[in-house]
């Protein structure tokens, strides 16, 4: 069955048709041309394809697209505004906390969604919620000084 | 000694493409479509071993979508992999689950997946072996007939009276060590798209980190002229080795390109990546280390057994690294070192950080540490004692010039510290461990080179187009620091063009930590050359001698003359717009001063050894078996360090890799069959696994490295599972033999030992 739905995503309004199986990621990247948000697994189990459903990080491969009807819907590329990126990501480029870069916009996305809801956090829970979001090459130590940073909390150190 | 005054060297340095790679704008090669495209993929053998009876692809060729289906009689080219053992598709038999059989290009993925579940494949299951020394023994099933005994290489080494130094040291132990099947696990998996122009010059956008290699081995498996292919790299999603050869799909792919006059993409799957990528060799070693009374190390013998799978691949040459290890990261005066590569049925080995380094430094600083107790000394205090120093020529005739490694054991012990604070019922301890790793380059083939060019432009924008790849590791931010550097030009005028092998000059390929030292010579010889002509036309121009002239903040000046100078552009510029005038560009390669080993494996392959040791601090659970580290303190003699953020990045990325390969990760492999091809049941370390990392460097410049700087890429991940099992050891009593340690084993070896004789207190170091 293929059905005509309506996404809101950054802000604008697409119609797409999907097949029912069809997941978020799956539009996102394929009809949308989105191609920030990573296929990293395809199984919900690495983070590269967060994205934020109504300001919560969700892995938009595990969305059915028909779902995510009706939802405000943030990819990474929505976060920067006015020609300047967010402040998360300019930690990241501050930080170094971006090397091969395939699981930045997932971490960014995560670590956008936890500062929406707890702008404060400790160390120890941007750890508990970026632990979903894998990362083969940085060892996270610059991911969480960088989250840290724009959260207000740590030395910065770098 | 006295720090030279650099304006960009040294200086934390953000990397060139992060906020592209932050805001989701760098395109990797999935990102990446072309006009007409078509997706390719294959079809795997579901067997370890069988012979291929008969192949049917009429029902896939039948469904709709589909463009073309190809089997191993249409291809046209040679093997593949080292030793050319490998063919692309499989025709008479298939050696590994997995192994391609036939490859099919659609109008989507989905239509080529289901036409892959249309091609009928009778098999004909042949007897399998999936062990090394299992298929050693006489009567194994035969992997490949060429080499009846399934042996691929052997390696041998010795030197010095090794029987003698046995029946004579004062102590020898001994042991067997089992190292498991990890793997890379980059973020992104491999991929590739191929397209054929109407000239018959083939395009492949791929994931390599080796684009040169990449460029000859396909063109041989095509059997196309190697100047018709064009090798174009995306951004690259990490690599860690695993990136560094061609793989049977990508020559499929490019067939199919070929067949069906469409450009084709093939990326593989998180499954595909799991099971048909391949991991770091499982090994098994024995090794005996023997002592005189005071400590001083007397033998050292290693016998490795390395699954090296169905076929070889680079992994293969894996002992060439190990060896080293074992022969030189102490000193030993007699050393026998034996390395069987076997075939078996297995998934096959390949390249990953380290490239045999972290297996043998498991068991080599294991045995100090057994040493060490066995003798009563201190574990750092032997170290020190055998710890290689410069102007060492080791028994490889490995040159060592400067060497850290004592100053970088010193300092780890001493940075890593019991907690004040302890948990009623835990165990703690620390544990240490060196390593030495090529730090100059690697001459595993006849050139260890890398070119470069730089162009200075009318607008003032310098290019710099080298040979090397950036995979995520911060090359690229590097070299362009030794560009701007060596110019005296400001960083943010440096641009940096790799990703195309029509305009890059060669280079062997981003391997052996060698990036920073083997392409930033190049660089900075031919930013040298460049800055040279500039001050040339600026000495015409200024009417002086270039001798004169110096290049700071963008301006020529004239040496001791106050005053503006001139901006560097404009000197272009009037080079440019006059008859006769020039461009201002210059080239240089850099193949660094070293040999090949000989047939004995002497030889000085490497310009500077880099060195370093790591502590790990645990503690043990015994009620569970589970370790949790709580500070890893990793020390690296890498010379000087040019970008303070990449080191610090390269080292606490290492330490993750290295935790993983002591705890939590392995490729669950039975019967061939991975049984664990997805993140949910292969552990990588995660931010709330991870513990402090102390990056430490001991910033003494090398100088033969380009602004003194040695390599430091793979190193952070060698030493760390060694020193988490001497830790282990120090709080439990519990002697590792196999990784990972996880709570299941160290709960039945503390439970084996707590029969026979109670658990050690935690003591320091």
């Amino acid at each position: 069955m293929r059905r005509d739905i309506t996404l809101v995503v950054n802000g604008e309004e697409h119609r797409v048709t999907v097949a029912d199986g069809e997941t978020l990621l799956a539009v996102l990247r394929d009809r949308l041309n989105l191609t920030g948000t990573k296929r990293g697994c395809d199984q919900g189990d690495c983070g590269a394809c967060t994205v934020l459903l109504d300001g919560r990080p969700v892995a938009s491969c595990l969305v059915l697209a028909a779902d995510a009807q009706g939802k405000t819907i943030t990819t990474v590329e929505g976060l920067a505004a006015g020609g300047r990126l967010h402040p998360v990501q300019e930690a990241f480029v501050r930080h170094f906390a971006t090397q091969c870069g395939f699981c930045t916009p997932g971490m960014v996305m995560a670590a956008v969604g936890l500062l929406g809801e707890n702008p404060h956090p400790t160390e120890d829970e941007v750890r508990e919620a970026l632990a979903g979001n894998l990362c083969r090459c940085t060892g996270y130590g610059a991911i969480v000084r960088a989250v840290l940073d724009v959260a207000g909390r740590g030395d910065g150190d770098a | 000694m006295e720090m030279p005054e650099f304006q960009v060297i040294g200086r934390p340095t953000t990397k060139l493409d992060a906020a592209d790679k932050a805001a989701g704008r760098a395109v990797y090669l999935d990102d990446l479509r072309r006009p007409g495209m078509l997706h390719a993929r294959v079809l795997r053998s579901p067997h370890a071993h069988a012979r291929i009876v008969a192949v049917d692809t009429a029902r896939a060729r039948a469904l709709p979508g589909v463009k073309a289906v190809i089997t191993a009689r249409d291809l046209p080219g040679r093997n593949i992999g080292f030793g050319l053992d490998n063919p692309p598709l499989k025709g008479e038999k298939v050696c590994s689950v997995g192994d391609e059989v036939a490859a099919v290009a659609a109008v989507d993925e989905d239509t080529a997946a289901a036409a892959c579940s249309l091609i009928e494949v009778v098999y004909e299951e042949l007897p399998a072996v999936f062990g090394p020394e299992e298929a050693m023994r006489p009567g194994a099933p035969v992997v490949h007939p060429e080499k009846p005994d399934n042996v691929s290489l052997h390696y041998h080494f010795a030197a010095g009276e090794v029987e003698r130094a046995l029946e004579t040291s004062h102590a020898v132990v001994e042991g067997r060590f089992q190292l498991p099947f990890v793997t890379p696990c980059c973020l992104e998996t491999h991929g590739v798209i191929a397209e054929f122009d109407l000239q018959g010059n083939l395009t492949v956008w791929s994931t390599t980190q080796v684009p040169f290699l990449y460029q000859k081995e396909l063109a041989d498996a095509l059997g196309l002229p190697g100047s018709r292919i064009r090798v174009v790299k995306a951004t690259i999603g990490g690599g860690f080795g695993s990136k560094l050869e061609l793989y049977p799909f990508e020559v499929a792919v490019a067939e199919l390109a070929r067949r069906t006059g469409r450009p084709v993409k093939m990326v593989h799957t998180r499954e595909e990546e799991f099971a048909a990528s391949r991991p770091r060799t499982p090994m098994v070693i024995d090794m005996r280390t023997g002592a005189d009374r005071e400590g001083r190390l007397t033998v050292r013998t290693a016998t490795c057994y390395m699954d090296n799978g169905a076929y070889n691949s680079w992994g293969a040459i894996n002992p060439l690294v190990g060896m080293q290890t074992v022969t030189s990261l102490y000193r030993v005066p007699c050393v026998r070192y034996d390395a069987f590569v076997v075939y078996t049925n297995n998934p096959y080995s390949g390249a990953m950080r380290g490239y045999g380094n972290p297996q043998a430094t498991f068991a080599v600083e294991s045995q100090m540490d057994m040493l060490a107790f066995e003798l009563g000394l201190d574990p750092l205090r032997l170290r020190l004692l055998n710890a290689n120093r410069p102007g060492e020529v080791t028994h490889q005739k490995m040159r060592i010039t400067t060497c850290g490694l004592a100053g970088c054991l010193e300092k780890a012990a001493a940075a890593a510290e019991l907690p004040a604070v302890r948990e009623e019922g835990k165990l703690y301890g620390v544990g240490l461990a060196g390593y030495l790793h090529v730090g100059g380059g690697a001459r595993v083939y006849r050139s260890d080179g890398c070119g470069a060019q730089v162009k200075i432009d009318d607008l003032g924008k310098v290019t710099l187009v080298t040979g090397a790849t950036e995979i995520g590791q911060g090359s690229e931010t590097v070299l362009a620091q030794i560009v701007a550097e060596t110019l005296g030009v400001p960083l943010s005028m440096v641009r940096v063009v790799n990703t195309d092998t029509d305009l890059t000059p060669w280079d062997v390929g981003t391997h052996a930590s060698r990036t920073t030292f083997i392409a930033g010579n190049a660089a900075l010889a031919a930013a040298r050359r460049a800055k040279g002509k500039l001050l040339a036309l600026a000495a015409e121009q200024l009417a002086v001698s270039p001798e004169e002239l110096e290049i700071t903040g963008g301006r020529v000046r004239v040496r001791g003359r106050e005053g503006p100078g001139v901006p560097y552009d404009r000197v272009v510029r009037a080079a440019h717009f006059r008859t006769g005038g020039a461009v201002i560009q210059a080239a240089a390669y850099y193949d660094p001063p070293t040999e090949r080993q000989d047939e004995n494996y002497a030889g000085n392959i490497s310009a500077a050894y880099s060195f370093g040791a790591q502590a790990a601090v645990v503690a043990v659970d015994p009620a569970t078996g589970r370790v949790e580290v709580l500070k890893v303190v990793s020390v690296h003699d890498a010379g000087r360090i040019l970008n303070p953020l990449a080191a610090r990045g390269q080292v606490e990325g290492g330490v993750s890799m290295g935790l993983g390969y002591a705890l939590t990760e392995r490729l669950v492999v039975e019967q061939g069959r991975v049984l664990n091809p997805g993140f949910l049941d292969y552990r990588l370390m995660t931010t709330a696994d991870m513990p402090p990392v102390e990056a430490v460097f001991l910033e003494e410049a090398d100088p033969q490295g380009p602004f003194g700087a040695k390599g430091l890429g793979e190193p952070p991940a060698v030493p760390t599972a060694a020193a988490v099992a001497n830790a282990v050891y120090r709080a439990c009593g519990v002697r590792v033999f196999e990784l990972p340690v996880t709570p299941e084993r160290l709960l039945a070896a503390i439970r084996a030992r707590g029969t026979s004789g109670g658990l050690r207190q935690a003591t320091t170091m």
